[in-house]
């Protein structure tokens, strides 16, 4: 058994940094690259995508990672576990597998396909089996918007990664995998740990909770002292080296920018906390209040003393469903009375969409520069020099939200004076794909395991 | 002596659905327990009145010298169906550092906060 194994965080969302891959196996010693790339909505974008070409679907972002870190794979045994399958991982280890192909690495992948996450076929038959899918924040039952459902996936374990490993793939690929997992699995391979060791899984689930977000947790987004971090044009992803009793260290390749302190890592372990009694995952439930930080030396922070307990006997399911339509559009007026102009902007557009007889779920005016993030802590802004009226419609009918963009533009010549800032053009119609969290039972969900090479 | 948040605390903050978590972390550990006296779950109520539609969770991590607070109904329904430009929360720490807090100026000369004699 390895001493101490290290997992290095290559993406922290898909769109993330190109180069962080190659740069993280590159720049030092690891064993594993974990790359996360999907948020809760990118499910449903590639369902869509599949839907027009059912080749696709899964982040194809991965090819090109994997092509840039294959010398990296072959040459220094660096494994890869990545959430990059989306909604469909089989085709993605089949373009993973293609790339490999045209680098000369040929037969060099022992790629682990993890599928059974995606539930969108069966929704049917699940909801007919009497599992209402209800709504985790409002309760309403799924079959509300069971027509309008595009994607619907299981959060899944560190299980089928673990099994994947053991058979030796030296690429592991998954579907809705949650994200702490694609860290933990690794650790829980290496380590041997049971199905119910639970402090030290819940060990490997807050370090991927520290990792998972990439340069989040190693300068970046960082407010303590914020002046003081390092060359963030050079920011160095963090990885951790883990010891086999759940204790870890949280560090970074050296010569690399960014920082890695106890504030940075407690900043990162707050992020998107609920209760910090209960990370609830598919393996374990961690206690987020039992976590240790020490500083070890520059760049290096030790975690240890980390408390879990066993998992629910169910999983979370993302379901992502089209919920209308919405467009937001922006003007800016300057000093003088830049406010109290943009505010009788805003009150002229209110009363033409009116007259027009425009009906909306939701209408939203901002102005920015005096309270769109702080709203009336920010106190009297009527000095300000500049302000942006930013107005935002959203509703079910696509033809008044369309109709809506084009009232923005003639403001400018039939509105209050003072105003620019429209050269970006009409504003666009989005098309909502909204999240919908719900609960299933774990023993509706059948995970399976392909390696292919 | 009053002392504004920002003074003694950093926070970050993000999302779940429709709630707003904001972690509150003391810049010194000696200053975690007034934090923790202080800023409790109906102050940050009253603070965020007007702005967030739900009520306010809070919970104690002394481990990392931090609270967190759950705000909830604080996204305008949150994730894609908002319309708001911190549609995901991310900003939501930085206007709970406005908030100010009144210590006793013997304590606050003790605990050497930023302003005190």
């Amino acid at each position: 058994m390895k001493q101490v194994v290290r997992v290095a965080a290559g993406q922290g969302f898909w769109g993330d940094d190109l180069d962080a891959p190659r740069r993280q196996v590159e720049g030092g010693p690891i064993d594993y690259l974990m790359l996360d790339y999907l948020a809760e909505v990118t499910m449903s974008i590639l369902q869509k995508q599949k839907a027009r070409d059912p080749a696709l679907g899964y982040a194809r972002d991965f090819i090109g990672a994997i092509e840039s870190i294959l010398p990296g794979i072959v040459g220094k045994g660096v494994k890869v576990v990545a959430n990059a399958g989306g909604v469909n991982p089989r085709d993605c280890a089949t373009a993973v597998k293609a790339v490999a192909e045209k680098c000369g690495a040929r037969g060099k992948l022992r790629i682990g396909v993890v599928s059974g996450d995606d539930l969108l076929d069966q929704l049917d038959a699940v909801l007919r089996d009497g599992h209402a899918l209800a709504n985790m924040d409002t309760g309403e039952p799924l079959s509300t918007v069971r027509d309008k459902v595009l994607s619907a996936n299981a959060y899944i374990g560190s299980e089928p990664i673990v099994e994947a490993l053991a058979q030796d793939a030296n690429v592991v690929i998954t579907g809705r995998s949650t994200d702490t997992a694609l860290t933990m699995a690794p650790l829980r391979y290496e380590f041997g740990w049971k199905s119910n060791a639970w402090d030290q899984l819940a060990a490997g689930i807050v370090a991927g909770h520290i990792i998972e977000c990439g340069a989040q947790c190693s300068g970046g987004n960082c407010l303590y002292d914020w002046r003081s971090i390092p060359d963030l044009a050079n920011v160095g992803y963090p990885l951790v080296e883990a010891k086999s009793d759940g204790s870890f260290v949280v560090t970074k390749h050296p010569k690399t920018g960014g920082r890695i302190s106890v504030p940075t890592v407690t900043e990162q372990l707050v992020y998107e906390m609920g209760d910090p009694r209960s990370y609830i995952t598919p393996d374990v439930i961690a206690d987020f209040t039992t976590i240790g930080l020490s500083r070890e030396a520059e760049n290096r922070v030790r975690v240890s003393g980390i408390k879990g307990r066993p998992p629910t006997d169910k999983l979370k399911v993302s379901i992502a469903y089209q919920a209308g339509f919405k467009a937001v559009g922006t003007l800016v007026y300057a000093w003088p009375d830049a406010l109290d102009k943009a505010q009788l902007g805003d009150k002229v557009l209110r009363a033409r969409l009116d007259r027009l007889g425009l009906r909306f779920d939701r209408v939203l005016t901002e102005f920015v520069g005096a309270n769109a993030t702080h709203g009336r802590l920010a106190g009297d802004q009527h000095g300000a020099p500049e302000v942006q009226l930013r107005f935002g419609v959203r509703g079910p009918d696509r033809a008044a939200v369309e109709r809506f963009t084009r009232e923005i533009a003639p403001l400018v010549l039939n509105g209050p004076p003072s105003v620019t800032g429209f050269a970006g053009g009409r504003p666009k119609v989005e098309e909502i794909v909204a999240y919908w969290p719900a609960l299933i039972d774990k023993a509706v969900v059948k995970t399976s395991v392909e390696v292919i090479q | 002596m009053r002392v504004q948040l920002v003074d003694i605390a950093h926070a970050r903050s993000g999302d779940k659905g429709d709630t707003a978590n904001v972690g509150l972390i003391a810049l010194r550990a000696e200053w975690y327990p007034l934090l923790a006296q202080t800023v409790t779950r109906d102050r940050v109520a009253e603070h965020f009145r007007g702005m967030i539609e739900g009520g306010v969770e809070r919970y104690e991590l002394p481990n990392l010298n931090a609270l967190n607070f759950l705000l909830h109904g604080a996204l305008d329904g949150g994730g894609t169906l908002s319309l708001k430009t911190d549609a995901q929360g991310k900003v939501y720490s930085t206007a709970l550092l406005r908030m100010s807090i009144d210590v006793p100026d013997a304590e606050a000369s003790r605990l050497g906060l930023p302003g005190s004699r």
